[in-house]
């Protein structure tokens, strides 16, 4: 069920937090490091460089307007596929 | 035939059921339609007069329902946007697998078309 507009987007407190201090540096555009990948990527992201923990690694995303109302773990993927059945032509 | 929005031909049937031929028009919205049209449920499509067809494009217009090209337009512009941003969404859309988390080690059928069998074939001695 989606969530109830009422409540508006769920954002953590500390990636706020984090976020503004970003914004009030300005200039220099270091990546925002984050774990919060539950978070929803509201407009004050826009421009925004994120990175985001998959679990293992942060992979660096780049906030544009499209965007929006996604959440921040979409973007870095938690999966690696590695092919099926490889050995085949290799060998012969 | 009766034409409705550009190239809509729908056939002998009764307006009701020849209006779910419009691409963005189901049997929910094709009621609808008759019913604010003030057309007879029996009446036949090719019997329609051209006041009623007028009838028929003005509670289309006035709903403001995305039909045919405009509607697909739309759905492609999601999925465009969708795969454009690289979330997980488009990537599985890419890859054409299930997008909504189903599980796919069995089934998903659907997205993934027939079966296609990946056998490790044997090495050949040299």
């Amino acid at each position: 069920m989606a969530r109830s507009i009422k409540k508006g987007f769920f954002v953590d407190y500390h990636l706020l937090e984090k976020i503004e201090k970003a914004a009030k540096a300005g200039g220099s555009k270091k990546p925002i490091q984050t774990w919060s990948r539950r978070s929803t990527i509201t407009p004050d992201f826009i421009g925004h460089t994120f990175s985001v923990h998959n679990g293992k690694a942060f992979i660096s995303v780049h906030i544009t307007e499209n965007m929006v109302g996604h959440k921040l773990g979409e973007f870095a993927l938690t999966r690696v596929f590695k092919n099926h059945g490889g050995m085949t032509r290799k060998e012969i | 035939m009766p034409r409705l929005l550009g190239v809509e031909i729908p056939a002998k049937k009764k307006v009701a059921f020849s209006l779910r031929y419009i691409y963005g028009i189901g049997p929910v919205r094709a009621d609808q339609v008759i019913k604010e049209a003030g057309i007879s449920p029996d009446l036949r499509a090719q019997d329609l007069s051209e006041e009623q067809l007028n009838k028929i494009l003005h509670v289309i217009t006035e709903h403001k329902w995305v039909v045919e090209g405009d509607l697909r337009r739309e759905l492609t512009g999601n999925l465009k946007r969708l795969q454009a941003i690289n979330c997980y969404r488009g990537v599985r859309h890419r890859k054409s697998l299930p997008v909504r988390g189903q599980r796919t080690s069995t089934n998903a059928r659907t997205r993934k078309g027939p079966r296609r069998t990946v056998g490790v074939t044997k090495a050949k001695e040299a």
